[in-house]
């Protein structure tokens, strides 16, 4: 007995650290890179330290716009929803809310050109009637519209969860003392808004600040570039290592920056907030008309890109697109970076909870112990703060040096895709793991059991639908990402979102259509899955 | 002010997936009826249609004689206080009595006179610019007696209040809503789960079980019966 | 389950890595070039068809982006040739020590000018111009400075010069016109630009879809949509102060281990196999012999007034300094 209860701890403080250290390992390394690199920096023009100094400003500028406008917008569309509790259909316009996140950025690009642009349908309309030109969406126009719609529904939902904490005899207070919806606005909904919209605020500024994908694309030339573009282009365009560890630093301060300034962020992101309740509500009647058309309003917003996307993709020539050799190779390699990010960041999230839980176990941590917790804790959101780019900028410079460049490219697309993951994996165990445990453990302790087959009779039973959640998540975040893939992606590494982009610069429209349907199914039906398993789950 | 005589004739009501609930009762005026039965039976649920917050699917329910059907539960003269989330977390406790005057919490000097008086008498003096989290669960629910009495109306509903109190501060409150019946004359009506609560306060004493009232007599009357189907069973003696 | 995994994995892997090859010559170029409707996918046939061998093209956005990508892969690239890089990269090009000499006889080439560089052979070259649609352009610009100085709501689409070859071939054009001043040009001419976009491609793709009345491409271009499509809506604005020149080149990489095979494409290169599929193809002017006449369609195009080529050398030096110039005059 005496032996096998005190090896389990052991090794789960050693998987911790390890853990702790592959993270560390992952980020420091292109970190320290990125530095070594510094002093090499000779030749920095004064032409391009201004340019340099005007993406930064407009950096800020599209992240702090986007931003505004995506709360504004937000906080009377979570309104409405909670409000009309009962409106036809909500329960699926919540789940619409939910998919801008999980498709990927540079599917959604092609779905609001396809609306928003100047060939679009909000142009043509417009046209028709006469009431203006066509829209110009290259630049902060298109970039905003991408980020208000990414966000919008993001901050939407956040706020939707959070009003329907209120309590339901709040709302028979409002009933009883005769509220206006001013009244309930003033007394009950903006206390709750204005208690979460810092943190959400902070979330899409960073999430803004660190866009790749839409801004590559929308940005439209050098007027609107950001820094993580252009750390991109420096690597990729100029092949100028110093200049993106001059813009990997500028960006990382950035966002420390930020992160330290913004403080709490609301990582609590939307996929796992339970939204949709019943609550009967006083003010429902008086503001349907209103609320309805909010709702319109927003769905329609939310709904034209993806419709878009729908009916150009149908309409696009699979015949061709499945008789491209490269097609089959870039869905097998999105399919193994899914996999192999997915697990690396699964095995990550259990390693550092299974070491926490071990800590929390003893009564009295030693100082050494708890900071090793903290750093566990805070190594989970560290993604949000070193944006993937920067870190395969500084693999990109440390590999190109070592002539790794080639063959260690998936390793690191792989590794960044798992660090992505990671924030949601831990949000998605932690209850499950350290939670649940605490429950058993003294009645395994009783009973006797521990190490495999506690495990395999206890834990993975109760984990294994948490695990099947997180992975499933981790792996559609991979399936979308652009941002990590684009600076390693060569002839002998393409992925379905590098061809994707490669499809759009060669104006092949209709192949790009088709290969942004399919990508967003992947990504849909791994999302769908795991609802699925969540629902299960919360039914048990 | 005089309490308001409350009758409720053959409403019917049920919860979506549900048990059917039927409601045939009267509450006299300036009567401070306990209500009490198994959980489940409809307590909660009765108060709720008298407040107006469910409306009965036949059957009414009158004040005074007067229907009220379709009236807001604004308009009915009832105030009700719940068994938590009685004050809005964020605002202090005199805004949170302040709100059962006027909404847009505009203030004039009588008033804020009717505030303080409300606050002397349910002893929550000087802790006006406290906010609900730096008070305990006593006076949280004393700041919320303390609205009901600014908004004087005629029917006081209790649901549950000091359930998740201690015995000596429960006899406290109480004692106090027994205050306020005799002094304001109301009509009380009090959600309890223990029967020794009803004994000690309340003037009348109603038992509910399988979904509709079976009894409603004074106090006394109706502890010491015999014939009430289920009773015994509920009370085990 | 895991074992389902494990087969699933390994089938992905076996699809998800290039299949070996064996006789293979892999040749980076730009994306145009290797379309449907590119000279590429004739080439290749008429290639193969001579050498017994497997031609692969790997398509970057633009010429520009070819050879970033070949400085990234260094000595480890699989290339075997770079095609499609212009004279105002060729020195930068033979400056990374990649390159080696072509060796092979260029008495086929055909240019206007004399060529003399030992590591790069010419297959075809143009001049850049301004092409507009006539049906919605109805004033074009007479000239260079009318562009720079037009309405701001008439708009063009141009191609980065980082990444792309006209793009790069307008930054020169502007500063072999403007000098000193061709920032001030630019922050001029950036309000009409629509968009910058990565590869000609792209940029042309949207001025046929109708995204912008303006793009910037060659005198040649006309040409196609005169034989392909009979029409001659979209024409190119000539300029009196001259039109950039272009002139495109192939080189083989010291890397590569097919060294004879790549020296065998330069040589077919040079002759009508491949030239004769460079006019209405990749509709550029053919740096030699074509077994059958130019369409009449390129007897009708702009001639320019005067051909602008700074020297290999010069753009080589500079290219980095004009760029950041480019960079800050048209965030401004």
């Amino acid at each position: 007995m005496q032996p096998s209860r005190t090896s389990r701890p052991k090794s789960a403080i050693l998987a911790g650290l390890v853990a702790l250290g592959c993270i560390g390992l992952a980020v420091a390394t292109p970190m320290l890179a990125l530095v070594a690199v510094a002093p090499a920096m000779p030749e920095l023009s004064a032409d391009y330290l201004d340019f340099v100094w005007s993406i930064t400003k407009f950096t800020l500028l599209q992240a702090g716009l986007s931003t505004l406008l995506s709360v504004l917008t937000a906080i009377p569309l979570a309104r409405a929803l909670a409000r009309q509790a009962s409106f036809p259909g909500r329960q699926l316009i919540l789940r619409l809310l939910a998919l801008p996140l999980a498709l990927p950025a540079l599917v959604v690009v092609l779905g609001i050109v396809e609306v928003w642009g100047r060939q679009g349908w909000v142009s043509t309309v417009m046209q028709g009637t006469g009431l203006a030109g066509p829209l110009n969406i290259y630049g902060l126009t298109g970039i905003l519209i991408a980020h208000v719609f990414f966000n919008m529904a993001l901050a939407a939902r956040l706020l939707v969860a959070s009003l329907e904490q209120i309590p339901p005899e709040n709302w028979r207070l409002a009933a009883q003392l005769s509220f206006t919806s001013g009244h309930v606005f003033r007394h009950i909904e903006w206390p709750v808004i204005r208690s979460v919209l810092p943190g959400i605020a902070s979330l899409v500024f960073m999430l803004c600040i660190a866009s790749f994908a839409v801004v590559l694309v929308l940005g439209g030339g050098p007027k609107a570039t950001t820094l993580e573009v252009a750390i991109y282009q420096s690597l990729r365009f100029d092949f100028d290592p110093p200049r993106a560890v001059l813009l990997a630093a500028l960006q990382l301060a950035l966002c420390a920056g930020l992160f330290v300034l913004g403080g709490r962020m609301a990582t609590d992101i939307v996929v796992m907030s339970g939204v949709g309740k019943q609550v009967r509500r006083p003010d429902q009647a008086a503001s349907r008309r209103t609320d309805t058309l909010v709702i319109t309003a927003g769905l329609t917003f939310i709904a034209l890109p993806m419709l878009a996307i729908v009916l150009s993709g149908l309409a696009a020539p699979f015949g061709v697109i499945v008789s491209q050799s490269v097609f089959w190779r870039a869905t097998a390699t999105s399919l193994v970076l899914a996999l192999t990010a997915a697990s690396l960041s699964l095995v990550m999230a259990w390693s550092l909870l299974a070491a926490q839980r071990t800590i929390l176990r003893r009564r009295q941590p030693s100082r050494a112990a708890s900071a090793f917790m903290s750093s566990m804790q805070a190594s989970g959101s560290l993604i949000l703060v070193v944006p993937p780019v920067v870190i395969g900028a500084g693999w990109f410079v440390v590999l190109h040096r070592t002539g790794l460049a080639g063959s260690a490219a998936p390793v690191i697309v792989a590794v960044v895709n798992a660090l992505m993951a990671l924030p949601f994996a831990l949000r998605i165990l932690r209850p499950a793991v350290v939670g649940q445990a605490q429950v058993h453990d003294r009645l395994c302790a009783s009973l006797g059991l521990s190490g495999l087959q506690r495990w395999r009779l206890i834990d993975l039973p109760v984990l294994a639908r948490s695990f099947a959640l997180a992975f499933a998540f981790a792996a559609a975040l991979s399936i979308g990402d652009l941002g990590a893939a684009a600076l390693f992606g060569s002839a002998d590494f393409v992925t379905l979102p590098l061809l994707l982009l490669q499809k759009m610069g060669s104006y092949r429209s209709v192949e790009a259509a088709g290969i942004a349907l399919l990508l967003a199914c992947f990504c849909l039906s791994l999302i769908w899955m795991a609802e699925q398993l969540k629902t299960e789950a919360q039914s048990q | 002010m005089t309490g308001a005589a409350i009758q409720l004739d053959d409403v019917d009501f049920a919860y979506p997936g549900g048990e059917p609930l039927h409601f045939s009762t009267t509450f006299e005026a300036g009567s401070f009826t306990g209500l009490i039965g198994p959980s489940g039976s409809g307590k909660t649920t009765l108060i709720n249609l008298i407040a107006g917050f469910e409306e009965p699917v036949s059957g009414h329910i009158s004040f005074d004689g007067v229907n009220a059907a379709g009236t807001e539960p604004a308009n009915r003269p009832v105030t009700m206080v719940f068994q938590d989330n009685n004050l809005f977390a964020h605002l202090d406790v005199f805004t949170n009595i302040a709100l059962g005057v006027s909404a847009s919490l505009n203030l004039p000097d009588d008033d804020r006179t009717l505030i303080a008086t409300a606050m002397e008498e349910t002893g929550l003096s000087g802790l006006g610019r406290r906010l609900p989290r730096e008070l305990s669960g006593g006076q949280r629910q004393r700041v919320a007696i303390a609205r009901a009495l600014v908004r004087d109306r005629p029917v006081l509903l209790l649901d549950e209040p000091f359930a998740a109190l201690g015995p000596a501060l429960r006899r406290d409150m109480l004692r106090l809503v027994s205050n306020i019946h005799k002094q304001r004359a109301m009509t009380v009506i009090l959600v309890s789960h223990d029967p020794a609560d009803v004994k000690f306060a309340a003037t009348h004493a109603a038992f509910l079980d399988e979904g509709g009232v079976v009894a409603n007599r004074p106090v006394d009357a109706l502890f010491s019966a015999s014939d009430i189907p289920g009773l015994q069973g509920y009370l085990g003696t | 389950m895991l074992r389902l995994l494990t087969v699933v994995f390994a089938v992905l892997m076996a699809v998800a890595l290039p299949a070996s090859a064996k006789d293979k010559l892999t040749i980076y170029t730009y994306d145009s070039f290797t379309s449907d409707w590119g000279p590429g996918p004739k080439i290749k046939a008429s290639f193969e068809a001579t050498c017994k061998c497997e031609l692969e093209w790997v398509a970057v956005a633009d010429a520009v982006a070819t050879l970033n990508r070949i400085k990234l892969e260094g000595a480890s690239s699989k290339a075997d040739i770079l095609l499609g890089i212009d004279t105002s990269l060729t020195a930068e090009a033979e400056a990374t020590g990649l390159f080696e000499q072509h060796g092979i006889s260029t008495e086929n080439v055909n240019l206007p000018v004399q060529w003399t560089n030992k590591t790069f052979v010419p297959y075809d070259y143009g001049h850049f111009a301004v092409i507009y649609d006539s049906e919605k352009v109805k004033t074009p610009p007479a000239s260079l400075d009318d562009l720079v100085n037009g309405d701001p709501e008439q708009k063009i689409v141009i191609q980065d010069p980082r990444t792309s070859s006209p793009g790069l071939g307008l930054l020169l054009w502007i500063k072999a016109i403007y000098g000193d001043k061709a920032g001030e040009a630019w922050t001029k001419l950036s309000r009409r630009v629509l968009t910058v976009t990565p590869g000609w491609s792209e940029a042309y793709g949207m001025f046929t879809k109708g995204e912008a009345p303006m793009v910037l491409s060659y005198t040649t271009s006309p040409a196609y949509h005169m034989v392909s499509e009979s029409t001659d809506r979209y024409r190119a604005a000539g300029f009196p102060e001259g039109h950039y020149m272009q002139i495109e080149v192939a080189g083989i990489l010291k890397s590569s281990q097919n060294k004879k095979l790549a020296r065998e494409f330069l040589a077919f290169m040079t002759g009508p196999g491949f030239q004769d599929h460079i006019p209405t193809n990749n509709w550029m002017w053919p740096a030699g012999k074509t077994s059958d006449a130019l369409p009449d369609a390129f007897g009708k195009l702009v001639k320019p007034a005067k051909s602008l080529l700074l020297s290999a050398d010069e753009v080589n030096a500079n290219r980095k300094a004009w760029i950041d110039e480019w960079l800050k005059a048209t965030t401004r």
